[in-house]
Parts: C-alpha cells; structure tokens; sequence
C-alpha cells in the first residue's frame, strides 16, 4: 500500500466516522470510535482532518486520542487478548498468570499494550474486566476467559498462534 | 403441550465458562431426541461458582443445576433432566450429581434480600413483556401520575444514597436539579465501573437493563430532564449489547421518545463508550468526556447538579443507585427505607470477589458483618487457606484485617474504622499474599490512571511506587515507610480528586495493620 492510498484510507474513514456519527454534542469521542472501528487504529495522519471536520484544534484531538488507553495509535495484532491486572486477579494468582504470558510470547506489558513481533497477538494490561469472582481473568476480543492458570493462558496463547481465521480459536 | 423452558444465562461470567457451548448443546441434543426445549438465555443469578448454571422450570419451581459443562449435557437428558415429565416432578427428587434442587431455596440464594437484582437472573433481559410480568414498569407508571416534586420526595424518604462510592444522599441531588430552571437538563448514568472486585453494574446491565433505563427515566420525570446518557466502560461488550437492545426495543414499545407512555413527557436515552480511562469513574471528569474531551477532572463548585453537561444541571449517579429508584416508585420510599440500619438505608448488592470459594453477588440490607459475607456466603478462601484480609471499595478502599471482620457493612461504622463501603466490592486476600506488592500496585494504578490535572497525584503516585520498589527490595525499609506516610499525606489532603485523594487509604491500612510485612522483610 502506497502511501498516498493511506492518506486517501485515512481520510476516507475519518469522513466516513463523523458522518455515522452525526450531528450531536461533543462527538469527538464517539467519532475516534468509529475511526478506531474502521482502521484498527487512530493514526497520526487522522488528527488533521478530524480537527478540521469537527471544527477543533489539532492539540484538542491529539489531547484527547493519546488521554486514553483505549485509541491505539499503529493496529493492533490479530488478537488482542486483555490481561487483567487488577486486584481481584492478583489475589488469585494474576501474576504468575501475566508473568508467563509475556514470558511465552517474548514480550513485556511494562510500557502498555505491546505485540508479537509477528502481529499476530497483543497483550494489553487493563484494570478490571468486571469477573472478579472468578480470577485471574482475561478477555480475548469479545470472548471472556477465567480462572486462568499459567498452564491455560499457554495453552490459550499456542491456540491463538496457529489459528487461522478470525473466531476459530474461540 | 408447551415446551419444557430451560434457563441458561447470558452474562459474561457465563459465558466465560462456556455458556453458549451449553446452550447449543441442549438445543442439539434435544433435537436428536426429539424432546421440545425451549432455552431462555437469561442473566445470572449470582452464584458464580456454579456457572454455568442451567435451570429447569418445573411445577414446583425452577430448579438448578451447575457447574454444567457441555460436555454434561447428554447426562442430564439421559437421566431425565430435561423430560416432559421433568416439569411434573418435584425438586427434591432430581437426584443427579449437579442438582442442587430449587434455585429458590439454595441458601446463599434464599438469604438475599434482593430488591434491585429482584429480576436479575430471573426474566429474559431483552424481553419487555418478561419485565413487564415480573414487576417492571410499575414505579414508572406510578411516577407518570405524579409530579415531580412528590417523585423526588419519594426518593429522598426513601434514605438512597450514591452507590457509586460517594454515598451522597440521591434526592438531595435530584433535588438540586428539579430547583433549576434551564431549557435543557439532563440525566446521566455513571457505567464506568472501573472497580476492581466490582461487577454489580455488568451483571445488571447483562441482566436487567430496563431497570436501568426505568430508573432513569424517571429521574427524568423528576427534574424535568429530557435526555439520559449512559456513559459506559469499553470493557463491557455484552452489557453494551444488552443496552442498546433494550433501548432499541423501549423506544419502539412508545417508553424512550417524545412522549413517554403517550403522557406528553419526553425522555430518550443513548449509551456513550468510554475508552479505558478509570479517571472517568470521577463525576465531573466523566462529563468532560461526554463532551467529548480529555477526562480531566473540573474543579468544584458549580456542582454537576446546576452546570453539569454541557453546561447544564444534571443528574450524575451510578447504574445501582438509579437501578433502586424503580422498587422506590413501586413500593414507596418508606419501604426501602425499612432495610438498613442506621444511616445506610435499604439494601447493597455485594461482590464477592478474590479469594473466596463462593464468589457471586449478594444483596442485602446495610449491617451484615465482614464475617457472614466472607464466611457464610464466601466459604471462606478458594485456596483454602485462612483469609487475612479482605479490600473492600475497590482500588481505593482500606485492607481490613481479620481482626476486624465482625465489622458491620454500614457506610458510617466503615468509616469510622478508616475504611469505606465504596461500590461494595469485597476482594479477599489469604495469608500467602503479597501485601507490599499491593501496596505498591495501588500506587502503580494512581500512576497509571492519574488524570495529570494536579500534583500531589500525577507525581506523588510516582514517587510512591519508587519508595514501594525499595521498601519491596529491602533496602532502608523504616525511613522509606516514614517518607511514604507523608507522602501519603500530601496526597490526600492535596489532590484535587478522588483518584489522587484517596490511594492513600489502601497504602496507609496495610501500612497500619501489617506493618511487620513492610519493614526490612526481602520479597
């Protein structure tokens, strides 16, 4: 993909974003969903056109993308599987849990989200997936996982690897 | 004959243990045997050990069976779970391994006093006409006949108080706003539940939604609001599911739009995501968000309640707190009020989370102990070893120890022992955890989630956890904790929220009643 085709990707979503969105109050956030929807991501070449659709600043939509953990700045892998940290999960064990998952797929949660350097999977800290009576927890897309042990979160993590096609490790 | 209804539950916790596979399992194997099955997905009860709990409705009740596993499924219809006859036959005489007879009469079930979960697990969510016949609908059309002033009343008798954390009194709030005169009010819905330990708002939303929305729609009715936003955690796929079904079909059923129920009186209501800002949790920085914005907390005053959204005054409570407004309209607020103790009228739906055998929610009124949670309801640790303390609130709740487990769960006695009811979370610990690497991990979460706004939060947080990492090392453990307590200090009485506010009152119970686990102890 050139990148001129890009920038047309970019510009093509963004427009496409606040148009689904409509004509409402403070829409910024509800437009970098469905931005972040349609490209995976909110890239650096979408604050110049969000500003000018939305009538803002380019430090306003920059401010506002990079405040929260959610907007992801380049795609995420394949998967993305969300590894709670908070306290419920560290009673039980979420460690060890967290520890090994990074372990197998060689890569550390210490700066945020981080993938595989094959792009199949991303591994994102969170705080909380509200299934805190049954720690230590995880959410892979949509899919819930708990009572997680070292031994599961491996054997999740291999199936994620060889899957091919989006919903068959489910 | 009417196909024998079986229950097989919905919610995430459900799912998580393979709800769907169970559920297909019973419609295929049905079929291959010819049995007609009708399978209701429903919410969960709440006995979340047992999911996935799969019920059967017969004559004498529903009767439940749990852990079902897919793989169980062909048992139970070959030992006769799911015959015709089954519906006939009474509870007692199940028999299989995984019965455990009338859901109803399962202790940890027939102790709650449920009054805001009282259809959560029980009606299919989405389903209007199943919320209808289970009691919905009845404070909204009591509210639709009277006026605004008497429907704030109502709640302020009622003695309701923020669920969310904060505790403050709901009619009070209500009232603020029904005393504005403004062109444009609105209603908001704090769904932000960023709590570790707590998923009471997951479960209702999952499992009940249209309490939620007749809850907020009848703020609406009385201060005169016209629009509701549900602010909503990224988090909570399904719940944001179930939400927009059950708006979707409210708004074609004549209750969301520009007359409500035909009375002339408009109300509608739409979810907004957040993205994965625990800050947003905060009132006034989750307004700044609705907006569109960076979730930077405002300064205080003007209340939320006279120039909140977009300026003006709105209703900011949590999803518990406007899910107990519908009983308050259907029964009176003298009713609710009639459970509880002390200041902390009515009933907490309870998370039991962590360490325990028997997580799950549990509602009751305010005044039941630590102890009868934790040991009654709990079982005690899922490790089996003794529990040594238990957080309760949330990331920013107090560690209470053991000692003090016969502690009421009441806002007031809470706070007098330096700990607070929060959101109603209980995360139990056992006596193998790690305390200082909590410690260190609520500081670490400060870090994490500070707004950056003020000071003593954005770089207190930091500092905090440097000291923790050495206290954690070893290295000069007694004039680290001293320099931390004042840190500590600063922190509290100088951030300008609640997130820098209150880290210090997990730090400062496991420094108070553990101290021994801190000082020059290598981990």
């Amino acid at each position: 993909m050139s990148e001129h085709t890009q920038a047309t990707d970019v510009n093509a979503a963004v427009a496409a974003a606040v148009k689904e969105v409509g004509p409402q109050p403070g829409p910024l956030l509800e437009v970098l969903h469905a931005v972040q929807h349609r490209l995976g991501c909110v890239p650096e070449e979408a604050v110049a056109p969000l500003a000018a659709a939305l009538n803002l600043s380019r430090a306003e939509v920059h401010g506002t993308i990079t405040f929260y953990h959610h907007f992801r700045r380049t795609p995420a892998g394949r998967w993305v599987v969300q590894v709670c940290r908070a306290e419920s999960c560290l009673s039980m064990g979420g460690d060890a849990v967290a520890a090994h998952a990074e372990k197998y797929l060689g890569v550390s949660m210490d700066h945020g989200p981080v993938t595989t350097p094959c792009g199949r999977i991303t591994l994102e800290p969170v705080y909380c997936l509200g299934l805190c009576s049954q720690s230590p927890a995880a959410l892979v897309g949509d899919d819930p996982q708990v009572h997680l042990t070292p031994q599961s979160v491996e054997t999740l993590l291999a199936g994620l690897l060889a899957a091919d096609a989006i919903g068959s490790a489910a | 004959m009417s196909a024998l209804k079986v229950y097989v539950p919905r919610d995430a916790a459900a799912l998580a243990k393979g709800a769907n596979a169970v559920a297909a399992a019973i419609v295929a194997e049905a079929a291959a045997r010819g049995v007609e099955v009708q399978v209701v997905r429903n919410g969960s009860r709440g006995l979340l050990w047992l999911e996935t709990f799969v019920e059967v409705a017969t004559n004498a009740g529903r009767v439940a069976y749990g852990p079902v596993k897919a793989a169980d499924v062909a048992g139970l219809f070959e030992a006769g779970v799911f015959s015709a006859s089954a519906a006939a036959t009474s509870a007692a005489e199940g028999g299989h391994a995984l019965c455990h007879g009338l859901t109803e009469a399962i202790p940890y079930f027939a102790k709650q006093q449920r009054l805001t979960f009282a259809r959560v697990g029980i009606t299919d969510p989405v389903c209007l006409e199943d919320y209808e016949a289970h009691g919905g609908l009845v404070g909204l059309r009591a509210a639709l006949a009277m006026v605004p002033a008497d429907i704030v009343q109502q709640v302020t008798d009622s003695g309701l108080r923020g669920r969310g954390g904060a505790a403050f009194p709901a009619g009070i709030k209500w009232k603020t706003v029904h005393d504005q005169q403004a062109p444009q009010k609105y209603i908001t819905c704090n769904a932000d539940e960023g709590d570790s330990g707590t998923f009471a708002d997951r479960m209702l939303m999952e499992g009940d939604p249209y309490t939620l929305l007749e809850g907020m729609t009848i703020a609406g009715l009385a201060t005169g609001a016209t629009h509701g936003y549900i602010y909503l955690r990224a988090e909570y796929p399904h719940a944001h599911l179930a939400l927009n079904e059950a708006i979707r079909r409210a708004r074609a059923a004549g209750w969301l739009g520009v007359s409500v129920y035909g009375s002339g009186r408009a109300f509608d209501i739409d979810v907004r995501l957040g993205a994965g800002a625990y800050i947003c949790g905060e009132e006034t920085s989750m307004l700044e968000s609705l907006e569109g914005r960076r979730g930077e907390v405002r300064v205080r005053p003007p209340l939320p309640a006279i120039k909140g959204l977009f300026g003006c005054p709105t209703v900011v409570n949590n999803v518990i707190t406007l899910a107990s407004v519908p009983v308050i309209l259907a029964k009176g607020g003298a009713y609710y009020r009639d459970f509880g103790t002390g200041r902390s009228r009515g009933t907490l739906p309870m998370q039991l989370a962590g360490n325990l055998a028997h997580g799950g929610l549990v509602e009751l009124a305010f005044g039941c102990t630590i102890r009868e949670l934790l040991e009654d309801f709990g079982g005690g640790s899922a490790t089996g070893r003794p529990l040594r303390t238990v957080q309760i609130g949330g990331p920013l709740g107090a560690y209470v120890p053991a000692a003090q487990f016969d502690l009421p769960m009441d806002y007031e006695a809470l706070a007098a022992a330096g700990a607070l009811v929060g959101h109603g979370g209980l995360v139990a610990f056992d006596d193998a955890a790690n305390l200082p690497r909590m410690a260190r991990h609520a500081l670490a979460f400060c870090a994490h989630e500070s707004c950056g706004k003020c000071t003593p939060c954005r770089i207190g947080s930091t500092r905090g956890v440097e000291l923790m990492d050495e206290v954690i090392a070893g290295q000069n453990g007694e004039a680290n904790v001293a320099l931390l307590t004042e840190l500590l200090d600063t922190m509290q009485y100088g951030s300008l929220c609640g997130l820098g506010g209150m880290t210090p009152f997990p730090v400062r119970s496991l420094l108070q009643h553990f101290p021994e686990d801190f000082l020059d102890v290598q981990h």
